[in-house]
């Protein structure tokens, strides 16, 4: 029973990383329908920028906000330079793009930072917040989850109460009666790629800030991975179901793992894949996604 | 003469190597109803979209006199054109509430929320499933949703494409008749484009016919209506 809270605990904070990068493509997703691949890759230049911010004598939390923005400038530049002028209903090209920001950043981040693992300071507070026999619950876990409900619950507001959300849900809803209603197709994306890409970040600084892990520019590669699949397991158009996908995939790995000995654990990846097919099959659109519907 | 609310003049339009519109040219003045016929294919849907800016044109498009040729569609929906696209013209995963905001897009006065209980008391349908998503009305009701998305903009003029499309007869005749009010009571003008000419010619002041990317015939609507050419090819007699 310990060993299994505790694997829950883990999975939470895992799981809870996994869905700020997921956060970030289901926002893309819901607008255009296109996976940026390159997701991960601009979340850890952000935290790398978080991590250099830091050492020029930056306060953390102060370096963290500095680099969502600067994050979130550099994904409106790259929205406007390498996405705006293809048609958003032809994701080929748009394909092709994001993997290929995913190289250019990566190689971007290994020669200005290195590839030699750095450590990166804490962002919240050590210990444990709760401890039952062998059973620990790290500050940094709830941390992890509060910050994953904090952006949900900001975005989920920034999209139902403001002019610019609602535009940006129409758009997602309706191209062509969006133009017609006199939205500024462009910029409205545009916003959609700042905010993805400050939540992005913020969730690669958590990531990072992870006493057991370092930083290093190819950490996003495996997240990237886990983030892709959380977002299309709780429904790729869905916030909340970024979380849920991002918790379960976060279970997956670490209970399953544990429980079925003849997963290794370097299959673990392979088994988040295969509860995704499961749940694919039995729910096509995810757990919390919209169904497609049509009027006929 | 007074200047036309919409002027269009030897316009062309092409979708790439396929030209649509061979130079029309159409008027449609303050307060009235005009209506484009035409059949499938006849290129009706692209008048349309050129006057909103939505497809690339040669020729002349002005409202009230000024050109729009050279701006996008959200800078023509600022100068007060409309338009209710063929079909789906809601965004069916926001509320109906919503659909009327965005329709408000473009404006930022302190009104909006009294146009949109005008809207609600013309629509009671429309109050009633205010928070329900656009995609669970009936085609009816999201073509009157789509109609009144449009109508928040306050345009000078509503572009409509085959309103009656997919939708049973006694809905377009209501629909229909919503049009003639909108028109009598707020002066509503509008350029219909429609495949079913019977409604369209009884609510119309003028027509023109559209064949092949050129207009054949243009005229008062009741005399159109008399036209055995037409009376052949549109009204089935």
């Amino acid at each position: 029973m310990d060993l299994f809270l505790q694997r829950v605990f883990d999975a939470i904070t895992n799981g809870s990383t996994y869905a700020l990068i997921a956060v970030a493509m289901v926002l893309i997703f819901k607008a255009t329908t296109l996976i940026n691949f390159a997701q991960g890759e601009q979340a850890i230049l952000g935290a790398f920028a978080v991590l250099q911010l830091w050492y020029w004598g930056i306060p953390m939390w102060g370096a963290v906000i500095i680099g969502m923005l600067f994050s979130a400038v550099l994904a409106a530049g790259l929205e406007r330079v390498f996405i705006r002028k293809f048609d958003p209903a032809d994701h080929l090209p748009l394909v092709i793009i994001t993997l290929g920001l995913f190289l250019v950043i990566n190689a971007i981040a290994a020669i200005v930072w290195r590839f030699d693992p750095q450590s990166f300071p804490q962002l919240f507070p050590s210990g444990n917040a709760f401890t039952y026999n062998n059973v620990r619950l790290t500050w940094y876990s709830i941390f992890a989850f509060g910050s994953c409900v904090l952006v949900l619950v900001v975005f989920q507001t920034l999209l139902t109460k403001t002019k610019i959300g609602l535009a940006f849900r129409a758009v997602s809803s309706n191209l062509e009666s969006s133009r017609l209603s006199g939205i500024k197709i462009g910029p409205t994306l545009q916003f959609g790629w700042a905010l993805a890409a400050a939540a992005g970040t913020l969730g690669a600084s958590i990531y990072a800030a992870n006493p057991v892990l370092q930083i290093e520019p190819s950490m996003m590669l495996r997240a990237l991975i886990f983030s892709v699949t959380a977002a299309a397991l709780g429904g790729l158009d869905s916030l909340w179901g970024a979380l849920i996908g991002g918790l379960t995939i976060g279970f997956v790995q670490s209970v399953v793992v544990q429980y079925i000995p003849f997963i290794p654990n370097e299959m673990s990846l392979s088994a988040a894949v295969v509860v995704l097919l499961i749940v694919l099959t039995l729910r096509p659109s995810g757990v919390l996604g919209t169904k497609a519907v049509e009027r006929v | 003469m007074t200047t036309p609310l919409l002027r269009v003049e030897r316009l062309e339009a092409r979708y790439g190597p396929v030209q649509v519109l061979h130079g029309i040219a159409l008027s449609v003045y303050e307060k009235e109803i005009v209506v484009v016929l035409g059949a499938n294919g006849a290129g009706k849907t692209t008048v349309l979209r050129s006057i909103s800016g939505m497809v690339e044109t040669s020729g002349l498009i002005e409202i009230g006199g000024e050109s729009i040729k050279k701006l996008n569609p959200s800078e023509i929906v600022r100068r007060g054109v409309a338009h209710v696209p063929q079909g789906r013209g809601t965004f069916p995963e926001l509320t109906v509430e919503e659909n009327l905001k965005v329709g408000a897009f473009i404006r930022s006065d302190k009104d909006i929320s009294n146009d949109i209980e005008t809207c609600y008391e013309s629509y009671p349908v429309l109050y009633e499933r205010r928070t329900q998503t656009a995609g669970s009305l009936s085609g009816g009701e999201q073509q009157m949703l789509a109609v009144s998305r449009a109508l928040m903009s306050r345009p000078q003029l509503l572009l409509m494409d085959e309103p009656s499309l997919g939708l049973a007869p006694q809905i377009v005749e209501d629909l229909f008749a919503r049009f003639v009010t909108m028109n009598q009571d707020q002066g509503t003008t509008m350029l219909i484009v429609e495949q079913n000419a019977q409604l369209a010619l009884d609510i119309a002041g003028r027509a023109y016919v559209l064949e092949s990317g050129e207009i054949t015939l243009e005229g008062q609507a009741e005399e159109l209506a008399k036209d055995d050419a037409i009376r052949r090819a549109y009204l089935g007699a």
